[in-house]
């Protein structure tokens, strides 16, 4: 979950957010460089007395200043192709969890033996117990197995919302009429929370996700008891 | 109790639909409905023919696992009441 003054990503809990962490670390640093050069030949070229008025060309410097941006560009462009092919590798989920996006809620689906649904609704403020989340906890969590290749398949019953879980590296656009379809595969047990990531109406901001991830056992004995 | 094949279901047995090349990116929306479809045209051929429509049950699963139980519910009533866009 964020923290408050949190200057990064979340901690990743899956191999693809954690790819997606160090890509974030690895431009940002190349991003800071470059503008800590540009300030520091700003700063220099504002801050001296000496001038030069006969400039013709300067085939040298226009020459490093050409290549050099297309080395970085590739070193930035490698390892996000990389990524963007890892994301889409076929892998074989072992469970099928739908969620459907309402006017203001999810509500999910586990239906790959027994039709399993419930509605997921923030908990109000007033309703929150001490050291709950303010604007994130929900009365029915989604509870999954960890460890395990979960496909979930995203849709809405009415307008346009999205399902995210920054921790995963998730954000998914459920749209009426239309399945999307993501993979989820967290490597640790713990909650995770995310927002409606697409503008839905007046209560956009209150329609939070919870993932509980637990191990198989749990999962099962949860799921007979929610039957 | 965490290590990774204790967790991986029993062989032979359902767990999901497994991924189907036809529909390999993010939009399953026509898997789902191919699914559908199939199921339905599968069980009405095996029943003009006479035959257990038990072949049917892998189209069954793979719809009822990928498809939103509003869209399955809204399929079957149109249907029943004759109602329904798709060629069964």
């Amino acid at each position: 979950m964020a923290c408050p003054f949190q200057m990064g990503l979340q901690d990743a809990t899956s191999p693809i957010m954690e790819e997606l962490l160090h890509f974030h670390d690895h431009t940002l640093m190349i991003v800071f460089l470059i503008s800590s050069l540009v300030l520091y030949i700003i700063s220099t070229m504002l801050t001296t007395k000496l001038t030069h008025t006969s400039t013709m060309d300067a085939q040298e410097v226009e020459t490093v200043w050409t290549i050099l941006p297309a080395i970085i560009l590739i070193l930035i462009a490698l390892p996000s192709l990389r990524i963007l092919y890892m994301m889409d590798e076929i892998n074989n989920p072992s469970l099928t969890v739908k969620t459907m996006g309402h006017q203001w809620y999810w509500s999910y689906e586990y239906t790959d033996y027994e039709d399993l649904n419930f509605d997921s609704y923030m908990i109000p403020t007033q309703e929150l117990k001490p050291g709950e989340l303010r604007l994130l906890e929900v009365d029915n969590r989604v509870v999954l197995p960890v460890e395990m290749t979960i496909r979930m398949l995203i849709s809405s019953e009415d307008v346009l919302h999205s399902w995210a879980v920054p921790s995963l590296g998730l954000k998914t656009d459920a749209i009426p009429g239309r399945l999307n379809q993501t993979t989820l595969m967290a490597m640790r047990p713990g909650l995770y929370y995310g927002q409606c990531s697409e503008i839905c109406g007046s209560n956009h901001s209150f329609m939070p996700i919870v993932l509980e991830l637990v191990p198989l056992s749990y999962f099962e004995e949860w799921s007979a008891s929610m039957l | 109790m965490l290590d990774a094949d204790s967790q991986k279901p029993p062989k032979g047995k359902w767990s999901t639909p497994p991924f189907d090349p036809r529909f390999p990116n993010q939009n399953q929306t026509q898997n789902c409905y191919q699914n559908f479809l199939d199921y339905h045209r599968c069980v009405k051929r095996m029943n003009r023919r006479g035959k257990s429509t038990q072949p049917c049950e892998y189209y069954f699963r793979v719809f009822h696992s990928l498809c939103p139980m509003s869209w399955v519910q809204r399929w079957t009533d149109q249907i029943q009441n004759g109602t329904f866009a798709g060629k069964i």
